[in-house]
């Protein structure tokens, strides 16, 4: 059966020109779609893809680019929204492109699915009271 | 209409006993949808309103005590954020939106504004320490010239808060129709009408249920910041003369609160110091005021729904900045809360920055500490200017000077 899930991938300097993620989609058979990708100064290189395809063919394409040095980690921790720190204003919600975040009615609070987060940031700059975390 | 049902002395009485009738500016809307207004005029005595929002016109006044020996402080900071000190010798102001001293504002733009005076002031309501440095130049009878020292609220002679403008009666949609993403004390607003932001509470928002300070005025006790203020004046910038609906709405920002009250009552969960990426550090204050219903019509005004409260939909890429006065059209708050609004024909997702489900706690909380008897009501001494009084807000007249003369 069919599931999908969202990982970051870090590449260390030396295997950031390496053609590795497409043999996901080569030897493992799997769809992936790019959220979002950057290189950073040092250049490291950094890459947030969901993966479609059966679950144990996930295991072993993530298994594979780790085999090959790439860092894997599960993208459900990314983007945190620290609920003390919340202050329900909704400044966050017009900006967020997935409805990840949104005003739950009737009760006005301002709810954050993080299965639906899609790791772009905005709410990072929209939040005035820094409620959410980008933990990259 | 103009029949009085209660006075302020038969509504306390009715509070002291635990007798009185108090529901919250939300729940008297389906009250009256269901009796009418002259029904529930007869059984309410008193509804409350709130509201909780970014509102950078806030600050607080302190007084430290005297040092030994004496000193007169010409220069201050509170945690590294700046206190205005041109005030006798051991006497402070911070404003909410004054940032911390080594900030990189917006150098890198758009600045995180990572802490300022509203921060502050939540930090030592929370009952934090707070680092209090103090410069004097040094006088005959104040002649001590450095103080390093914490302070903490519990130590202060006094501490009040004085806001000189709350509660904006109505307030602007905020859009961007330029390419670029705007960083503004609305929020961040996404190029080509990407999203819109408003602020205020609307149906819930207190002088939006009493349009014509009826009952609202200078001397009347409110909730604020999670404890007790008076209204101290009209608030800066306040504009009772705009167009107004047939209900007597206004249809633009207009009347405002200038408050005050001691921060030794209040609570940090009310008073939360904010940064706006790319534009600077404010507070977002709670606030609720009682409404005596004493007489019809006060009623009749206090069940506004948010479809009857229109607000102007602006441009902050150019109409805001510069001033034209040019409104893209309007949106109802029914529209606005349903998250989406039509602007030349697209649909643009609406955001609130003010909160709508802590706008809803303070009137309950007011609701209940009215209830329980804490929490009497005050009969304004002034009231604020209306309508009529042809106050009104107004830019700038501004004079050339050359050469250090004054124009003409
Ligand atoms: S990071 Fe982007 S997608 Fe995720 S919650 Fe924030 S705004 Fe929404
Ligand atoms: S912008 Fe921040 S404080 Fe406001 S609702 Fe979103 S997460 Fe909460």
């Amino acid at each position: 059966m069919n599931s999908s899930q969202k990982v970051v991938l870090r590449f260390p300097p030396e295997l950031v020109e390496r053609p590795l993620v497409c043999e996901l989609a080569l030897q493992f058979g799997l769809h992936f779609n790019i959220m979002r990708a950057s290189i950073s100064p040092h250049r490291e290189g950094l890459m947030v893809i969901e993966i479609i395809g059966e679950k144990k063919k996930q295991e072993e394409g993530l298994q594979f680019l780790e085999e090959n040095g790439l860092e894997v980690e599960s993208l459900s921790q990314d983007i945190k929204m620290v609920e003390e720190r919340c202050i329900h204003c909704g400044s966050c919600v017009g900006v967020c492109p997935t409805e990840a975040l949104y005003v739950e009615k009737p009760s006005y609070l301002v709810k954050y699915d993080e299965t639906q987060c899609i790791a772009c940031e905005m709410c990072v700059l929209a939040c005035p009271t820094h409620a959410m975390e980008a933990l990259l | 209409m103009g029949e009085k049902l209660r006075t302020y002395e038969e509504i306390n009485e009715k509070i002291r006993q635990g007798k009185a009738v108090v529901v919250t500016a939300e729940e008297v809307i389906d009250l009256v949808e269901e009796k009418g207004v002259e029904k529930v005029a007869q059984e309410v005595d008193v509804v409350t309103t709130g509201t909780f929002g970014v509102m950078c016109s806030s600050g607080a006044f302190f007084n430290i005590g005297h040092t030994k020996p004496r000193m007169k402080v010409s220069e201050a900071y509170l945690n590294g954020v700046m206190a205005y000190s041109g005030l006798a010798a051991v006497d402070f102001y911070i404003g909410a939106a004054q940032v911390a001293q080594d900030d990189p504002l917006n150098k890198i733009h758009p600045g995180e504004f990572k802490y300022g005076g509203g921060h502050v002031i939540q930090d030592l309501v929370a009952g934090k320490d707070v680092l209090l440095e103090a410069y004097g130049y040094g006088t005959d009878c104040y002649p001590r010239r450095k103080l390093v020292t914490w302070i903490n609220l519990a130590d202060l002679n006094e501490a009040y808060l004085f806001n000189p403008r709350n509660a904006y009666q109505n307030y602007n949609v905020a859009v961007n129709l330029s390419s670029k993403t705007l960083y503004t004390y609305m929020g961040v607003l996404l190029p080509k009408l990407g999203n819109a932001n408003y602020s205020s509470a609307g149906q819930l928002s207190p002088l939006l249920n009493d349009p014509f300070y009826r009952v609202i005025g200078v001397g009347t006790r409110i909730f604020l910041g999670g404890g007790v203020g008076y209204v101290a004046w009209q608030g800066t910038q306040h504009n009772p003369g705009v167009e107004r609906n047939e209900r007597g709405i206004p249809k633009d920002g207009a009347g405002t609160l200038a408050v005050i009250g001691d921060l030794k009552g209040m609570n940090a969960n009310w008073l939360w110091g904010v940064s706006m990426r790319g534009y600077g550090c404010s507070m977002a204050v709670g606030l609720g005021v009682p409404i005596p219903i004493l007489d019809e019509e006060t009623l009749y005004y206090c069940a506004v729904k948010d479809e009857d409260i229109l607000a102007p939909v602006i441009d902050y890429s150019d109409a805001y900045p510069n001033g034209t006065g040019e409104i893209l059209g309007y949106a109802s708050y029914a529209q606005l809360r349903q998250g989406k609004i039509k602007i030349e024909g697209k649909e643009v997702p609406a955001a609130s920055l003010s909160s709508y489900s802590r706008a809803r706690e303070i009137a309950l909380t007011l609701k209940d500490w009215i209830q329980k008897g804490d929490f009497t009501l005050t009969q304004p001494v002034l009231p604020l200017p209306g309508k009529d009084a042809g106050a009104r807000f107004h830019n700038l007249p501004e004079r050339p000077v050359n050469n250090g003369r004054v124009g003409r």
